[in-house]
C-alpha cells in the first residue's frame, strides 16, 4: 500500500525561481533562504519518496477567470511550465503518475470533494519553484508528481477548515493506494504577504510564526480562521496558508517537525519552511 | 451584493470578488493574454489597438495608459494578472509595492525588511 512519509512546506515566490536560474546560492540577500534547503534535501534523501503531491496556486497561467476551478487536480503524464509573462526562465516539464491520480480522484469525489480534473496542466511557479527547492536536479530523477491547485485568485477562496478536511480526505485517498508508493505531501505559498492596494508590502511574523507552530501540533486551531480573518492577518495573499493546512490535513500518523526555518523578506513575502516527519 | 459586503473592510484592500471579477473582465482577460510573447509584443506595437481588440472601457484604457496599479485595480484589476502587464515594463512587485503606497522603492524595500524586527 502507499504511504505517506511526511510533508514539506515552502514558500513558493516568483522571485526565487529567478534566484535559481541566476545561481545566486551565496547572495547576501538570499543566502539566509537557500541555506535552509539543504537540510530538507538531506531529509529527503533519508525517506526517499516515489511521488510528491504538490498542493498550490496557479496564479494566471493555466486558469483564467473564465473557468476558475476551486479545486483541481492534474491527470497528466507530464506537466509543463511555460511562460508566465515576466522573464522567470522556463523550466523542463514534471513527471506525472496518472495511475496515482485517476485514484486519488475517484477516492476523493466518493469523498464528496468535486475536483476538476486536468489532463492537460501548465504548472507556474507555485508548483515549479517548491519543486526545484526541494529536487534541484528533478528532470534527472524519477520523483512523479500530483499537482492539487487551489483557487486563491478570486474570492470566494475555500476556507481553512474546508482545506483541512480536504487533506484529510487526500491522505485517507492516498493510503488505499494498492502499489507500494512512498508519497510526500508538499503545501506551498505563504506566508504574510500582501502584493496589492495602499496596504501592499503588509507582513505579520508575529501571526507566520504562531502558524508553523500550530501547523504541526495543533493544525486544528487554524482552522477557526475565516478567509477574511487570514486577508486581515495575514495580506491578501497570506491566505496561501490553506494549501499548508490541506498538506498537513493528510498526516494522519504521529507528526514530527525534522526542521524548519522562517526568513523575512524574500520579495514582500514572510517565507516559511517546515519538513514534517509522518510516522505510521 | 455579495457576502463579502456585509464584511468590515479591510483597509487598503480590495478583496477580488465576482463583483470585481465581471468588473474587470476585459482587461484581465488582456493582462492573462501577456503570458505569451507575441502577444505582449502585439500590445508594445499598437497598445490602442490591443486595448480595442480586448473591448476595454474608457477608465480601464486610460489606467493602463497611465501604467497606475491602484486605478488599475478600481477598474477591476487582479494583481495576478496586472503582475504580467507590469512586469512587461520591468517592474517587480517590490516596484509595483512602492507605487501602490506612494514610496520609493528604496523606502518600501526597507520597510520590508524592517517587518522581520
Amino acid at each position: 500500500m502507499a504511504r505517506i512519509v511526511g510533508g514539506l512546506t515552502t514558500s513558493h515566490i516568483p522571485a526565487i525561481g529567478g534566484a535559481i536560474a541566476g545561481k545566486m546560492f551565496e547572495d547576501p540577500y538570499w543566502k539566509p533562504f537557500f541555506d535552509a534547503y539543504p537540510k530538507a534535501r538531506e531529509w529527503l534523501d533519508e525517506v526517499r519518496p516515489d511521488v510528491a503531491v504538490v498542493i498550490y496556486n496557479d496564479h494566471g497561467l493555466n486558469f483564467f477567470l473564465d473557468k476558475m476551478p476551486t479545486f483541481a487536480m492534474g491527470a497528466a503524464a507530464e506537466y509543463r511550465n511555460e511562460d508566465e509573462g515576466w522573464g522567470i526562465p522556463t523550466i523542463a516539464p514534471f513527471k506525472g503518475d496518472p495511475r496515482l491520480s485517476w485514484h486519488l480522484i475517484d477516492r476523493l469525489v466518493k469523498d464528496e470533494f468535486d475536483l476538476v480534473t486536468c489532463q492537460e496542466m501548465a504548472v507556474d511557479h507555485g508548483f515549479t519553484v517548491p519543486m526545484q527547492l526541494f529536487w534541484p536536479n528533478y528532470a534527472e530523477l524519477d520523483i512523479r508528481t500530483v499537482p492539487l491547485c487551489v483557487n486563491t485568485v478570486q474570492h470566494p477562496v475555500p476556507t481553512p477548515a474546508r482545506c483541512f478536511k480536504l487533506g484529510r480526505a487526500l491522505g485517507r485517498a492516498i493510503e488505499s493506494y494498492p502499489e507500494d508508493l512512498k508519497v510526500v505531501v508538499l503545501g506551498t505559498g505563504g506566508l504574510s504577504h500582501q502584493l496589492d492596494g495602499q496596504r501592499a508590502g503588509f507582513i505579520n511574523k508575529e501571526f507566520d510564526l504562531m502558524c508553523m507552530e500550530k501547523i504541526v501540533s495543533d493544525p486544528e486551531a487554524l482552522t477557526h480562521y475565516s478567509i477574511h480573518d487570514l486577508v486581515r492577518l495575514a495580506g491578501a495573499q497570506g491566505t496561501e496558508l490553506i494549501m499548508w493546512l490541506a498538506m498537513r490535513g493528510a498526516l494522519t500518523g504521529t507528526v514530527t517537525k525534522r526542521h524548519g526555518n522562517y526568513h523575512i523578506p524574500i520579495s514582500n513575502t514572510g517565507a516559511g519552511l517546515l519538513v514534517l516527519d509522518n510516522a505510521a | 451584493m455579495t457576502d463579502r459586503a456585509a464584511e468590515e473592510p479591510i483597509p487598503g484592500t480590495v478583496l477580488f470578488d465576482g463583483e470585481q471579477a465581471m468588473k474587470g473582465y476585459a482587461l484581465n482577460k488582456m493582462c492573462y493574454s501577456f503570458n505569451r510573447r507575441e502577444n505582449r509584443e502585439a500590445f508594445l506595437a499598437d497598445e490602442e489597438a490591443y486595448m480595442d481588440a480586448y473591448g476595454l472601457n474608457d477608465r480601464q484604457k486610460e489606467a493602463v495608459r497611465r501604467r497606475v496599479v491602484l486605478d488599475l485595480i478600481a477598474a477591476g484589476g487582479n494583481i495576478y494578472y496586472l503582475a504580467k502587464f507590469a512586469g512587461m515594463f520591468g517592474l517587480s512587485v517590490q516596484d509595483v509595492g512602492a507605487q501602490q503606497t506612494g514610496m520609493t522603492v528604496e523606502a518600501f524595500k526597507e520597510k520590508l525588511v524592517r517587518a522581520g524586527d
